[in-house]
């Protein structure tokens, strides 16, 4: 018997060893590694000649925490998460109940648009972006002049770059979390709406008192995914703005990329990349722990 | 049955194996005894026009292949690394005048000074001054310049004459009354005279460079930008955003073909690639109408003015296991004849002097302009952090001066300071080193 439970586990093990040698060797490793650099100066020199990394202790994280522009992408990045994510869910869940309702006709074919934006290459939509964003022939101050609103210059000025960026995103991103959303509602029982309108009950309080706490554990997995995701801000202002104008758009992920790739930084870098990890850590952690509060 | 399965299994694996060991053992044999194989890295459109010129070279040398492989301008840094990192350099690469320093200090180069010494062909009076002394670092050779690049003025023939020059400025003050002129003549708030944009060091350095600043000091490990001679011409470049005679805002222009021909602006500084672009892309109507000239000079100095010297070189990897070879492919390259054919083909400008006598090079009036500017060029500061140095720091505080975030003095003072966090190393390296050769 317990010949046999042995032989069944290491059978596990063998099943398993693919992908924990595959993790191991493509995760845990570099991320070892680039912990050990964040305490270290390697750079362009030290690609040369290993003797030139000097073992600088904190140096690197003290250094960051006294750099301007940590603190203005931090400022940024959290502008971002804070406006964009929220922004994003709220999207979401309008659109999914647009879509679920029973007097939409084709909600199929609604379903697919929103969802294109998801699937088409964030490359070319931030290209096509920055053309609607243009000051003098931008499709977008086309509209706003028609009602009277003139020349915002979306990407040129700082006040307005972030803003623009969010929107994009969130136009970009919404289809996704709608899908998910989508499926929660799906979940619901239908009886629970029947009842609460022969109790008489509006459409807002069966938002309020029905949808939504049904959603809680669908909210909670798009919140988290997305907040994790809008941290990691980085390929919008990449090919939209490279971090300006005034780096109001750079990003924290963005700033780790131009220090580290760009300039091989890469001990710098290591320890912006833990900071970040640290800081989505401990929002996720918070999260979790509301989440669990409100269950109690 | 299941054990014969097995037994025929491991035969065909073991044949398969022996096959490809005797197959590769062969090819190695076969090319080490017959041909020398040239890796050659080139960027961009260079590796399509190249090809020319190396079958040709083979042609010539039946005992030498040359394989020539793309790599877009884009990536090109990063990739040299990695692959440095990684020990697959190629043999011959074409590097951006400004990498040479980089890969210096990865040691990566080989010094080409004793190849020179022997060669029948390549010698520094063959070159323009500035860009030859571009690819040294100390008393050493790493690169022989390929083609050249500077910048030169571009503007508006017809613009400047209703501003009342028939001739472009030849000095600071003239370029700065001409601004001045077309924004008067334009009375227009949504056009401009002249495009800095901010997110191009070149002017910031160029201009810096004609003041007699040196931009770095104490051996090249301090930021010299807080100097009187740097102030002066930053201060002077910032007046043309805070007049108003250039756009502070860099997304106005899209499209700087269409911004050129629309007269949006009359004036920028660039590149010899544009000489092309601006043929091709400008409509006919304006045809006669623009034209390059030299940069102006400071007031009371020499015209022209001084410019970048750039460009891309050859250089040969160290781990490279035929530098003979190599050798003879870069002096072929370097030849006359192949540095008329290769302008021919790319349109790159040629950096042996002698190849601009061709009369195709000669008749192309806007090249005239960068022949001259290119006896007054001289060389960046050579240390590996210079990339870094123009393009994130330069351009950030010339955007916060610019826009009015920070005065000039102040964004000055900030530069030095970012610039002498960035050189920390190299002064670490610096006091190593002199340690290491006084013992």
């Amino acid at each position: 018997m317990s010949n046999n439970k042995r032989f069944n586990i290491s059978a596990a093990y063998f099943f398993l060893a693919p992908a924990l040698v595959t993790i191991f060797i493509f995760f845990l490793v570099p991320v070892l590694a680039a912990f050990l650099i964040s305490f270290t100066d390697f750079d362009i020199y030290s690609l040369g000649n290993f003797q030139y990394a000097r073992f600088v202790g904190l140096r690197n994280y003290i250094q960051i925490f006294n750099d301007p522009l940590f603190w203005t992408s931090l400022k940024n990045t959290f502008y971002f998460v804070c406006v964009g994510g929220p922004l994003s869910i709220a999207v979401s869940l309008g659109a999914a109940m647009l879509v679920n309702s029973k007097l939409v006709k084709f909600s199929g074919f609604f379903r697919l648009v929103y969802f294109i934006p998801v699937v088409t290459s964030l490359v070319a939509v931030s290209i096509v972006w920055r053309f609607i964003y243009h000051p003098h022939f931008g499709m977008l101050n086309y509209f706003l002049r028609l009602i009277g609103i003139g020349g915002v210059d979306w990407l040129g000025d700082p006040h307005w770059a972030m803003p623009a960026i969010i929107l994009m995103a969130v136009w970009k991103n919404f289809g996704y979390n709608m899908i998910i959303f989508i499926a929660g509602l799906q979940n619901i029982p239908e009886d629970l709406y029947e009842a609460a309108s022969i109790e008489g009950a509006s459409g807002w309080h069966q938002f309020k008192s029905i949808t939504l706490p049904m959603l809680a554990p669908t909210t909670l997995f798009v919140a988290i995914i997305t907040i994790i995701g809008y941290f990691q801000l980085f390929a919008e202002p990449y090919i939209m703005t490279q971090g300006g104008p005034l780096n109001s758009t750079l990003s924290i992920v963005l700033y780790m990329y131009q220090e580290g790739f760009r300039w091989w930084n890469m001990g710098y870098s290591a320890a912006l990349a833990f900071i970040l990890f640290f800081i989505i850590l401990v929002v996720s952690l918070i999260q979790l722990k509301i989440k669990r509060e409100s269950e109690v | 049955m299941l054990p014969q399965k097995n037994i025929k299994l491991a035969n065909v694996i073991e044949f398969v194996l022996l096959f490809l060991f005797l197959s590769v053992d062969f090819n190695c044999g076969f090319h080490s005894r017959e041909k020398v194989q040239i890796n050659f890295w080139t960027m961009g459109a260079e590796a399509e026009h190249v090809q020319k010129l190396t079958k040709e070279f083979e042609e010539l040398n039946p005992n030498i292949s040359v394989k020539v492989q793309a790599i877009p301008w884009t990536a090109a840094h990063e990739k040299l690394i990695t692959a440095y990192a990684s020990g697959t350099t190629p043999d011959i690469v074409q590097m951006g005048n400004t990498w040479i320093p980089e890969f210096v200090a990865l040691n990566s180069l080989e010094k080409l000074n004793s190849y020179v010494k022997d060669s029948k062909v390549i010698s520094d009076t063959n070159y323009f001054n500035g860009i030859w002394k571009s690819n040294f670092i100390g008393d050493d050779l790493y690169g022989v310049p390929w083609y050249v690049d500077t910048r030169v003025l571009f503007y508006r023939t017809d613009i400047l004459k209703r501003a009342g020059y028939s001739s472009p400025p030849k000095t600071w003050e003239e370029l700065y009354d001409v601004c001045k002129r077309i924004k008067k003549l334009n009375n227009n708030k949504a056009k401009y005279s002249i495009f800095i944009p901010t997110n191009e060091w070149a002017p910031f350095i160029i201009l810096g460079l004609q003041s007699g600043a040196k931009l770095l000091k104490d051996n090249n490990s301090m930021g010299d930008f807080s100097n009187p001679d740097y102030k002066t011409a930053f201060k002077f470049l910032i007046k043309f955003f805070k007049e108003n005679l250039a756009p502070v805002d860099i997304t106005e222009v899209s499209n700087l073909y269409q911004a050129f021909s629309s007269g949006f602006f009359a004036m920028y500084i660039t590149g010899p690639w544009n000489v092309e672009e601006f043929k091709r892309r400008l409509p006919d109507s304006l045809r006669y109408s623009w034209m390059t000239a030299p940069l102006p000079a400071l007031d009371g100095h020499h015209y022209p003015g001084l410019s970048l010297a750039g460009g891309s070189s050859l250089s040969i990897f160290k781990t490279s296991e035929h530098k003979k070879e190599d050798w003879k492919l870069v002096e072929y390259l370097s030849r006359r004849e192949s540095q008329i054919e290769f302008y021919h083909l790319s349109t790159d400008l040629p950096a042996v002097m002698s190849a601009w006598e061709d009369p195709a090079l000669k008749r192309d009036k806007y090249l005239t302009a960068f022949y001259e500017q290119l006896q007054n060029v001289i060389p960046m500061p050579q240390v590996p952090e210079w990339e870094q140095i123009v393009s994130s720091k330069v351009q950030q505080y010339a955007e916060y001066a610019a826009r009015g975030k920070e005065t000039p003095d102040e964004a000055l003072r900030l530069l030095d300071k970012d610039v002498n966090k960035i050189l920390e190393k190299r002064r670490w390296m610096l006091s190593n080193g002199t340690k290491k050769n006084s013992k």
